[in-house]
């Protein structure tokens, strides 16, 4: 397992984040529980099996609604 | 392509406002309707575009959002001809949401301010015992890295050679550099003002000081209330709630003008972002002012506080005791003296440290059998003999015999406000140490400041005996004062208290106190910056500073009822743009966007008061009185 902090652009509206949470939780490979979107900070947190996903997938996943990724950032879980 | 519109809405936003003034242009300027209505018509499609968008977005992953009725209402007028209305709500709604976006990040800069002083490069040294600059993620534990004068400490670690100052704002709050040499401990974020010093990483990235205090912060931000997880439950009820409204008006009376309206007119806005706006604001100004506030709940719980437990040493005093007076029974003092130095010696407690400092060099002695017999004090043995050093209750477990003399000694230094330590060899009373130790300069005007702000009770619960106590609830004109009390006879009382419904805190140092921290409703923890306490407690004053108890109170307060601003704001708006809607002929959809735009405009700005906010008359009156304070203790 791995731990990806993704830093993206400013969040403004409180229900990007539900859309952001569930585009994420809907990742095969992506840990279900451990995925929070932190609204002020703009940032996502996962887990997520380097397997079955990479980074790049999640990156891109997010970055197809509309919400730029600014850097990421993984360690070992 | 709908990553590319939605990152262009900028742009976007600027071409149809320039569509929407060619088109009122035309129509009032030349009277070409034609170009007015295109223009309008074009303005609403790409305007409405990345709306569209994102309301699909939204759909699929099955939530009801804001885009959405707007989405059909632009659709709607659209198809009823209605170009004007369309345009100008989706123009109205895109330029809101960029206004949106300015402004938050305005409310989120205290917190920016704090990231962007984590390190970014270390000077790592490498095998061949150079010195390379690196990216700080590589930095492992155990890594020797260089500092250099003027630049920041990157990891957490041990000085291992070299000397110099280092300023700990980031960390303590307090920018009066700080010595460090050889075995000195350095955090991350802090800034070397002069000298050159080698350190070994013990700590680094998130593990570190600065790291955990910048991923409690982030969290505590978003961390949600009662109040606030209601409002996110009737949010996502309440929009799929309008839509339904939107359908039975359209139903009812077949005029999709007023149906779309009320879509409009409905929208939730201010309200979903009210309570976050006031609440990352709040605990931005904390973070900047040596307060780290845990979430929104803290914020609520600690503004309805009525009554306040304080710890006494470390918290209300210095917490640095002195052997204030000595009285000694029997003979071979020098002998005694050693035994106590010696069972001190092994033990951690504050009175322990006063007392070998008192008495200084002297002969030590093997000691054996040590036992620490909580709250009492210690037992041990020295050449075949039995130690007892403590307070009264555990001479009289040791069943020694107190006679008249001691007896009225005892009571004598009780009075002055000192803790006792009485030492018994075999039985014997031979010691008697009165400590005592000097309240911090400045508490008593900042426990006025918090009577002031609407604290009912402020009482010191401590393990000292009554007389000490008592002596520092009357200079500091505490409500009550509660001595001799062990650990869990604090965590029963605060129980008690609270089950006469009072809301409690306690402020403690977060060491032998972390039952009463965990227990009361809010746990406020005197940190050094460096210990578990900002872990355990709710609320920590950074580098143990006293002086920020009445801001930390004066702020959750102002946040408190920022909420409740917020959250009036919101709902008033949507209830008066309804009722007028019901009552009045002039209102309609463009209106009603601009009124929902301003009104979130109206709660953001006014949730970033907080960022400036500042216990009335604080600095000035805090300084001047520790003035006087220090001079009416010198004479």
């Amino acid at each position: 397992m791995q731990k990806a902090t993704i830093q993206l652009e400013t969040l403004s509206c409180p229900s990007c984040l539900q859309k952001i949470e569930n585009a994420v939780k809907g990742l095969d490979g992506v840990e279900k529980d451990s995925v929070t979107v932190l609204f002020n900070s703009s940032k996502v947190r996962a887990n997520f099996d380097s397997e079955s996903i990479t980074i790049k997938d999640i990156e891109n996943a997010i970055g197809d609604l509309g919400y730029p990724v600014i850097k990421s950032k993984v360690t070992s879980a | 392509m709908q990553r590319i519109i939605l990152a262009k809405k900028n742009k976007i936003t600027l071409i149809s406002a320039l569509l929407i003034a060619l088109g009122f242009f035309a129509h009032f300027g030349l009277g070409n309707l034609f170009i007015f209505n295109w223009s309008l018509i074009t303005a609403s499609i790409i305007g409405g575009t990345p709306i569209a968008i994102q309301a699909y977005q939204a759909l699929k992953v099955k939530v009801v959002s804001i885009d959405v009725l707007v989405t059909i209402a632009v659709v709607g007028a659209l198809l009823i001809q209605n170009y004007e209305e369309s345009a100008i709500v989706t123009f109205l709604f895109l330029f809101g949401a960029y206004l949106e976006r300015r402004t938050l990040n305005k409310t989120r800069s205290a917190i920016k301010e704090l990231t962007e002083l984590a390190p970014e490069r270390a000077q790592k040294q490498l095998e061949n015992g150079e010195f390379e600059e690196v990216d700080v993620d590589d930095v492992e534990e155990g890594d020797i890295l260089l500092v250099k004068t003027g630049a920041k400490v990157p990891v957490d670690g041990i000085v291992m050679t070299g000397e110099g100052h280092i300023n700990e704002a980031s960390i303590t709050g307090e920018s009066v550099p700080v010595s460090k040499a050889n075995g000195s401990e350095v955090f991350a974020g802090t800034i070397l003002e002069n000298g050159t010093i080698k350190i070994q990483a013990n700590r680094v990235g998130e593990d570190t000081t600065f790291g955990r205090i910048i991923e409690l912060v982030e969290e505590a931000q978003d961390s949600k209330s009662a109040a606030e997880r209601f409002i996110d439950r009737f949010s996502k009820y309440y929009t799929p709630a309008v839509l339904v409204l939107g359908i039975i008006v359209w139903l009812f009376t077949t005029n999709v003008e007023l149906a779309i309206t009320v879509l409009v007119l409905g929208c939730p806005g201010a309200l979903v972002i009210g309570v976050p706006v006031s609440n990352v604001s709040g605990i931005g100004n904390g973070a900047r002012n040596g307060v780290l506030l845990k979430g929104s709940e803290v914020i609520n719980d600690f503004s309805k506080v009525d009554t306040i437990f304080f710890d006494k040493t470390g918290t209300l005093t210095v917490g640095n005791p002195e052997v204030a007076e000595m009285e000694f029974y029997g003979t071979d003092k020098k002998e005694v003296l050693g035994y106590l130095a010696s069972v001190e010696r092994e033990s951690d407690h504050p009175l322990a440290k006063a007392v070998i400092e008192y008495i200084g060099i002297t002969n030590f002695f093997t000691v054996g059998e040590t036992e620490v017999i909580k709250g009492g004090g210690v037992t041990a043995q020295i050449n075949g003999r039995r130690i007892a050093v403590g307070n009264v209750a555990l001479m009289e477990k040791e069943n020694v015999v107190l006679n008249e003399k001691s007896r009225e000694d005892i009571e004598s230094f009780e009075h002055n406000g000192n803790s006792l330590v009485l030492t018994a060899v075999d039985g014997e009373l031979k010691v008697l140490m009165g400590i005592r130790d000097r309240v911090r300069p400045g508490v008593k005007q900042d426990l006025q400041k918090l009577k002031k702000l609407g604290v009912k009770n402020l009482v010191v619960l401590s393990g000292d005996n009554q007389g000490t106590v008592d002596v520092v609830a009357r200079e500091l004109e505490l409500t009550k004062a509660h001595g001799h009390m062990l650990p869990e006879d604090k965590s029963a009382y605060i129980e008690k208290v609270q089950a006469e419904g009072q809301t409690v805190a306690f402020v403690g140092d977060g060491v032998n106190d972390s039952p009463s921290l965990a227990l009361a409703d809010i746990g406020i923890a005197m940190g050094s910056g460096t210990d578990v306490a900002i872990e355990t407690s709710d609320v920590v004053l950074m580098n143990a500073d006293f002086s920020r108890l009445p801001h930390a109170l004066g702020l959750t307060k102002s946040t408190a009822r920022n909420m409740k601003q917020n959250i009036i704001i919101a709902v008033g708006v949507v209830l008066i743009l309804l009722a007028s809607l019901l009552f009045s002929e002039w209102m309609n959809m463009s209106i009603g966007m601009l009124v929902h735009e301003a009104s979130i405009l109206v709660v953001i700005l006014n949730g970033m008061r907080l960022l400036r906010y500042r216990l009335k008359g604080s600095k000035h009156d805090t300084i001047a009185s520790r003035g006087n304070d220090k001079e009416s203790k010198a004479t």
